[in-house]
C-alpha cells in the first residue's frame, strides 16, 4: 500500500444510491498523484457520480472522500472547488465574458491581484498554444469548439491547481479537433504535472491518454491498471470486449 | 390655427405641470414594479412548482379592466396618487415577473455547472452569469412596462390621480380637439422618448459577446 502523501484522491468505502439502487457500493479507489487517471465504463456506470463526488458537487451517502490526504466533508465546498481544476463537456465558457475574463474567473474568485492575472492568462494562453494578443479580448462565440475546449483547459489550469477534473471534456468535439486536444493534453501534462481525473466513455481515447485506467461496471471497479497491462492482462471477458476484441487480434499476431 | 397655437400657448404651464406629474405616475409604478418582480422572478427560478402558480395569479390581475382596477382602489385606499401608483404598479409586474423568470430559466446550464464546479457561490453565480445573460430579457419586460404604464397612467385621472389624463378628460368634457391634443401627444411623445432611452440603454449595457447572437 503506498503512503497517503502519494494519493491525490482516495474513496474508501464510498456508496451512492439515487432511490432506484446503488450506483456506488463499498467503492474503494486510491488516484496517485501527477497521472492522468482515465475512469471509464458504460454509462451509468458511476464515472461521472465517482468524479463529481472529489469536489463535492455530487455527495456520498456513506464512506469518505479524501483529497490530499483530507476528508473532503469537512471541507468548505466552495474553497474546495477553487482549489481543483474542472472542465465539462459542454465546455461551459461564458458567453458574455471575454476569453481573458473566462480565463482568469478561478483567480478573481480567489481575490488575485489584477496584474498576475494579465501574467498568468498570457502564460495559459502560450501553454495552450492560442496567441494572447489575438485571442485575449476575443468571446467565446468567436472560436472554434476545440479552441473553445482549450480556453475551457486553462481555465482550469488558472489557479494552479493540483488536481483537474475532466469529465468527458473532447467528447463533443469533431474526431479530429479530439484527437489534437488528446495529444496536447499529453504533452500538456509533461509540463504541468497535474493529476488529471478523466472521465470517458471512449476507449480509444481512455488507452490513449492514460496512465492509469479505472474500468468500472455497475459501480465496481472490474479492473485497474495501464493501458498495457489492460491489454496484456484483461481481467475477464468484460474487459476484453469493452477493449474490443479485434484490438487482441491485432495483438496476437 | 391662430386659435390653435394661442390655446397651447396659453396651456403651457399646465401641460408641462401635467406632464411632470405623469412622468412621476410612472416612472415612481414601474420602479416599484421592478423592486418587487425582479427578485421574486429570480427567487421563482428555484421553485419551479411555485412559479406556475405565482405567475397565473399575477396574470389575473391584467384581465382586469383598467378603468374597473382604479375603480377598485377608492373604497379600498381612497383617491389620490397613492392608488393611482398602486394599480399602475399591479398591471407593471406580469412582463418584468415573467421575462425575468424566462430569462434566468433560459440560462444554459452548462454554465451553472461549470460556475459551481469552479466554486462560485449562488450569489456569485447569480450576479457574475445569471443577470447578465438574461438582462437584455428582464430589460425588455421594464420596456414593454415603461410603455404600458405612461399609457395607463392616462386613466388615474379619474381617481384625482393628476397627470396628462386631466387635460385629456377636460379636452373630451369641452368636446375640444385642440385640449384632447395637449394632453394626447404628450402621452405619446413620451412613449416614444423613454422606449428609445430604454432600447439605446440596453444595447450599451449588452456585453459585445451576447450582441448579434443569441447562443446559450
Amino acid at each position: 500500500m503506498m503512503s497517503d502523501h502519494a494519493a491525490a484522491v482516495e474513496f474508501k468505502q464510498v456508496s451512492k444510491n439515487y432511490g432506484s439502487g446503488y450506483v456506488l457500493q463499498n467503492f474503494d479507489l486510491i488516484i496517485q498523484s501527477g497521472k492522468i487517471v482515465t475512469i471509464i465504463g458504460p454509462s451509468g456506470c458511476g464515472k461521472t457520480t465517482l468524479l463529481k463526488m472529489i469536489n463535492r458537487l455530487i455527495e456520498p451517502e456513506d464512506g469518505t472522500v479524501l483529497v490530499e490526504g483530507k476528508n473532503v466533508s469537512g471541507l468548505d465546498p466552495v474553497e474546495l472547488r477553487r482549489d481543483i481544476g474542472y472542465v465539462i463537456q459542454q465546455i461551459g465558457l461564458f458567453p458574455h465574458m471575454t476569453i481573458e475574463q473566462n480565463i482568469s474567473i478561478v483567480p478573481r474568485l480567489k481575490g488575485e491581484k489584477k496584474k498576475a492575472l494579465l501574467a498568468r492568462t498570457e502564460e495559459l494562453l502560450q501553454l495552450i498554444g492560442l496567441s494572447p494578443e489575438q485571442f485575449r479580448s476575443r468571446y467565446p462565440h468567436e472560436l472554434s469548439g476545440g479552441q473553445q475546449q482549450r480556453i475551457g483547459v486553462a481555465r482550469a489550469l488558472a489557479a494552479n491547481p493540483s488536481i483537474i477534473l475532466m469529465d468527458e471534456p473532447f467528447s463533443a468535439l469533431d474526431p479530429i479537433s479530439r484527437i489534437q486536444l488528446q495529444k496536447e493534453l499529453i504533452n500538456l501534462n509533461e509540463r504541468v504535472k497535474k493529476t488529471i481525473v478523466f472521465v470517458t466513455h471512449d476507449i480509444d481515447e481512455a488507452l490513449k491518454i492514460a496512465d492509469q485506467i479505472v474500468l468500472l461496471k455497475d459501480g465496481q471497479i472490474i479492473q485497474t491498471g495501464s493501458p498495457a497491462e489492460l491489454l496484456d492482462k484483461p481481467a475477464n471477458d468484460f474487459v476484453r470486449e469493452f477493449l474490443g476484441v479485434e484490438r487482441f487480434n491485432q495483438y496476437s499476431i | 390655427m391662430d386659435q390653435f397655437w394661442n390655446t397651447i400657448q396659453a396651456d403651457w404651464p399646465l401641460i408641462l405641470e401635467k406632464t411632470g406629474e405623469h412622468i412621476n405616475l410612472s416612472l415612481i409604478s414601474v420602479l416599484i414594479a421592478c423592486v418587487i418582480a425582479i427578485p421574486v422572478g429570480i427567487v421563482l427560478t428555484a421553485y419551479k412548482r411555485l412559479a406556475n402558480t405565482v405567475i397565473t395569479t399575477v396574470s389575473v390581475i391584467q384581465t382586469i379592466p383598467s378603468l374597473a382596477l382604479f375603480g377598485f382602489m377608492i373604497p379600498i385606499l381612497g383617491i389620490g396618487t397613492k392608488p393611482a401608483i398602486i394599480a399602475l404598479t399591479l398591471y407593471a409586474l406580469l412582463p418584468i415577473l415573467q421575462n425575468t423568470y424566462v430569462g434566468i430559466s433560459g440560462v444554459n446550464p452548462a454554465l451553472i455547472e461549470a460556475g459551481t464546479g469552479m466554486g462560485m457561490t449562488r450569489w456569485q453565480i447569480l450576479w457574475m452569469v445569471q443577470l447578465p445573460i438574461a438582462r437584455s430579457i428582464i430589460m425588455a419586460g421594464v420596456r414593454l412596462v415603461a410603455v404600458q404604464t405612461i399609457s395607463l397612467a392616462t386613466i388615474a385621472t379619474y381617481i384625482a390621480a393628476g397627470g396628462l389624463g386631466d387635460i385629456i378628460t377636460r379636452g373630451i368634457s369641452m368636446i375640444n380637439t385642440t385640449t384632447i391634443l395637449e394632453g394626447a401627444v404628450p402621452v405619446s411623445l413620451l412613449v416614444i422618448i423613454v422606449n428609445v432611452l430604454l432600447l439605446g440603454l440596453n444595447r450599451v449595457l449588452t456585453p459585445k459577446g451576447l450582441r448579434q447572437h443569441t447562443k446559450n
